[in-house]
């Protein structure tokens, strides 16, 4: 039983944490992606500044001297993400905007991104160097351990993993709610099926924009605070993190949140899985197989990680460019 | 016609002037040594932003993975061009990676067949198996021979050494090898929107780097190789001015080859067509252009550029160190040059390398300087306590002042100093 225990700890735990971390960026990205036509790159570092507003507001709650029954950290996301969104606004406007208003190709827009991201990160950097951070400055995290019927060894599950998990949750039937039944969420949906129809039967380009920024960036805020909460916040995390969003954005098919979010577990699963060694699975049964277990067999060598996501789009792109949620190829 | 031209002619003897004057000044300032370096790493920049600048300018299309293939070429170039190393030869090595190499083959030749069956009146969902199962078989006994050869060679010889060719064979096979793996990207992605492309490069460029890091039994990994050999007499008897001198030599000459055959290609028909292709896809499909292929062509062409190029500059370094492949330093540095330049405009590339270069070099101590005069004014002033990593923090500025070098010549000059002549008949 200790195998299985081993098994929902390292296997399907860490797949649906860095799961969800990979929904929450590739809503955002796929939603930039389907109403302003253009892969945003500094979608990773958008998430790391998120996770330093709410570091800098933590770090104000705690010489407060508050406490409460959930992580600060938590707690001051809320309003960091709300700053976050305003910061996504302001780049768009700063940056964006005047290209998208000169007719820029889509490709140029792409670059102005390259160029956005490169400007975070130098600015996250020099003010707050290059060491990776403590999210939980006043406690250290809970870790909850549930006893599992059979095994000596219990189940594991940090205190912000809970968190991450339902915050997805509570998330994505919000977003769910926001895009299918509110005005503006059906006219992003608009927006994102036929600009030129939308904009002719009168729906406010400008105010869907904000919107697509509001959302991207409250949810990279979001993102990056609770990856840093489950792990360390890193300022070296944007290029990495990229791949794998991307590569569930284009899986759920552009331009399809809930593709997103699909996308996203997949390939956090799929991380998790590849990486994960099934000998310990086989051990217990060693007796009755024809071949000897090897010591090591995982799919794939844990330092060759970042090949799952890359391959995962190599397969989409050549068998279905649109997605499992058959979006748009643009 | 005439008119326009000669606008351009004159801003071109007026900027390339101020580049002359810019390295006579850092001649006279900073030393020959010093200087002669500088200008041999900007001469490969030169090539690796004529490479680019064909991507983009000649064909719109969007490659973020430049050091990936800086990356790969350095590394067969080292390969090819480094001693041999006996204890590898004397070993079992050579012939498990001669074995790979045949199970490589093999494996190739089936997915090949599997993917092609349907000459074989073979169905759709049949193959799709086939392919399945011939990715899964191949890969299972791909990376367990991996395995055992890279375990084997690491014990036995450390690694398995060069071959000890001439250097010039190893930087023409650098750039086939860039060629060949960008061959496979843009097959891949060329058929779908520039975006995939620039996802798809910025993923092959970690994953190059990454295997490059970790493969010890090839590259020694972490553990860098040095010294790498040169085509010129090396430095090592002390002649460090003719030794660069005659390295700049080889550089430019490369470069104005280079310079020369792109100019050619660029107002041969091939070049009309690709800039049709690039500013109206529909209208030349319309044409009978294939442009697909087209692009793949381009893109093919310039990452063997990129890759020669990378090869000749860690080549001058003399030391193969796979950390050392940054994107700043090997992609977006390469970009600067290009949109700064004109994209478009192979003169633009060249001026574009030398000139941000020279910046980029220079503005290393010069934020140094000016962080630490922050920080001690700053100190004396305010009572403020820097922080002690304020030397690292310094550097970052730069990545900033690279971001912001885009953003502003994208939307303030998205021709570039040197803007693409358009010949109009």
């Amino acid at each position: 039983m200790n195998e299985i225990v081993f098994f929902i700890n390292k296997g399907i735990t860490s797949g649906l944490i860095i799961g969800s971390i990979y929904a929450l960026g590739a809503i955002g990205v796929t939603l930039i992606f389907g109403i302003l036509r253009f892969a945003h790159f500094a979608h990773g570092d958008m998430m790391t500044l998120g996770a330093f507003v709410t570091l800098i507001l933590t770090a104000a709650l705690a010489s407060l001297g508050i406490v409460l029954p959930l992580p600060l950290a938590f707690i001051a996301m809320f309003p960091a993400m709300a700053i976050t969104a305003c910061l996504a606004i302001g780049l768009d406007r700063v940056f964006y905007k005047p290209l998208r208003q000169a007719g820029a190709r889509p490709v140029v827009l792409v670059m102005a991104s390259v160029g956005v991201t490169l400007m975070l990160q130098g600015l996250i950097r020099l003010f707050a160097g290059v060491r990776s951070r403590d999210m939980f400055i006043e406690a250290p995290k809970e870790i909850f351990r549930i006893p599992f019927p059979g095994a000596s060894r219990p189940l594991i599950i940090t205190e912000p993993q809970v968190l991450l998990i339902v915050f997805t949750f509570v998330a994505v039937i919000v977003l769910h709610w926001f895009l299918t039944r509110s005005r503006l969420g059906k006219a992003m949906r608009a927006v994102s099926d036929n600009p030129e129809l939308a904009r002719i039967t009168g729906i406010n380009t400008n105010h869907v924009v904000w919107a697509t920024w509001i959302i991207g960036g409250a949810l990279a805020c979001a993102a990056g605070t609770l990856l840093s909460m489950d792990v360390t916040l890193k300022p070296d995390l944007s290029f990495n993190i990229l791949l794998p969003i991307f590569a569930a954005t284009i899986v759920g098919g552009i331009g399809q949140p809930y593709g997103a979010i699909a996308g996203g577990f997949l390939v956090g699963f799929s991380e998790t899985l590849a990486v994960f060694n099934w000998a310990i699975l086989l051990r217990p049964i060693k007796d009755h197989l024809w071949f000897e277990v090897p010591a090591n067999l995982a799919l794939v060598p844990t330092q060759y990680k970042l090949m799952v996501p890359f391959l995962i789009l190599i397969i989409v792109l050549i068998y279905r460019p649109t997605g499992i949620f058959k979006g748009r190829v643009l | 016609m005439s008119e326009q031209n000669q606008y351009s002619i004159m801003r071109d003897v007026v900027l390339f002037t101020g580049l002359a004057m810019l390295v006579a000044f850092i001649f006279l300032s900073q030393g020959t040594v010093y200087s002669l370096r500088m200008m041999v790493e900007a001469g490969c920049y030169a090539i690796i932003a004529l490479g680019l600048t064909i991507q983009w300018g000649y064909a719109g299309l969007f490659n973020v993975g430049v050091m990936g293939f800086i990356a790969a070429g350095a590394a067969s170039s080292m390969l090819i061009s480094f001693p041999q190393n006996p204890e590898f030869w004397n070993s079992a090595g050579p012939a498990l990676v001669g074995i790979f190499i045949v199970k490589l083959i093999a494996c190739g030749v089936a997915l090949w067949a599997a993917s092609k069956s349907p000459r074989w009146g073979v169905g759709p969902i049949l193959r799709a198996l086939l392919i399945v199962v011939a990715i899964a078989i191949s890969y299972v006994v791909l990376s367990e021979h991996m395995d055992e050869m890279s375990k084997e060679i690491e014990q036995a010889s450390g690694w398995i050494g060069g071959l000890g060719l001439p250097v010039i064979v190893g930087w023409l096979v650098a750039g086939v090898v860039a060629g060949v793996i960008a061959w496979f990207v843009g097959k891949i992605c060329l058929g779908l929107r520039s975006d995939y492309l620039a996802i798809a490069t910025l993923g092959i460029a970690q994953i190059i780097k990454h295997f490059l890091k970790n493969a010890d039994w090839l590259t020694r990994g972490t553990l860098t190789v040095s010294p790498l050999p040169w085509p010129v007499q090396t430095p090592a008897d002390g002649e460090f001015i003719m030794a660069r001198a005659s390295y700049l030599t080889v550089v430019a000459i490369a470069m104005v080859i280079i310079y020369l055959l792109l100019q050619r290609a660029y107002h041969a028909p091939w070049g009309r067509m690709m800039r049709a292709i690039r500013d109206n896809e529909t209208a030349a499909a319309s044409m009978g252009k294939d442009v697909n292929r087209r692009r793949l062509e381009i893109f093919v062409l310039g990452c063997v550029l990129m890759g020669f190029g990378g090869a000749i500059l860690i080549h001058f370094a003399s030391i193969y160190d796979p950390s050392g492949f940054i994107d700043l330093n090997h992609t977006f540095l390469v970009w600067v040059m290009v949109i700064l330049g004109g994209s478009g405009n192979n003169r633009g590339a060249i001026f574009g390398a030398v000139f941000v270069y020279i910046v980029w070099v220079m503005s290393e101590p010069l934020a140094l300087w000016l962080f630490s005069l922050i920080g001690t004014y700053g100190q004396a002033w305010t009572g403020w306590e820097p922080p002690s990593d304020l030397a690292s923090r310094a550097l970052q500025m730069r990545v900033f002042v690279i971001g912001l070098t885009i953003t502003l010549v994208l939307r303030f000059a998205p021709q570039g100093v040197l803007p693409e002549q358009q010949a109009r008949h």
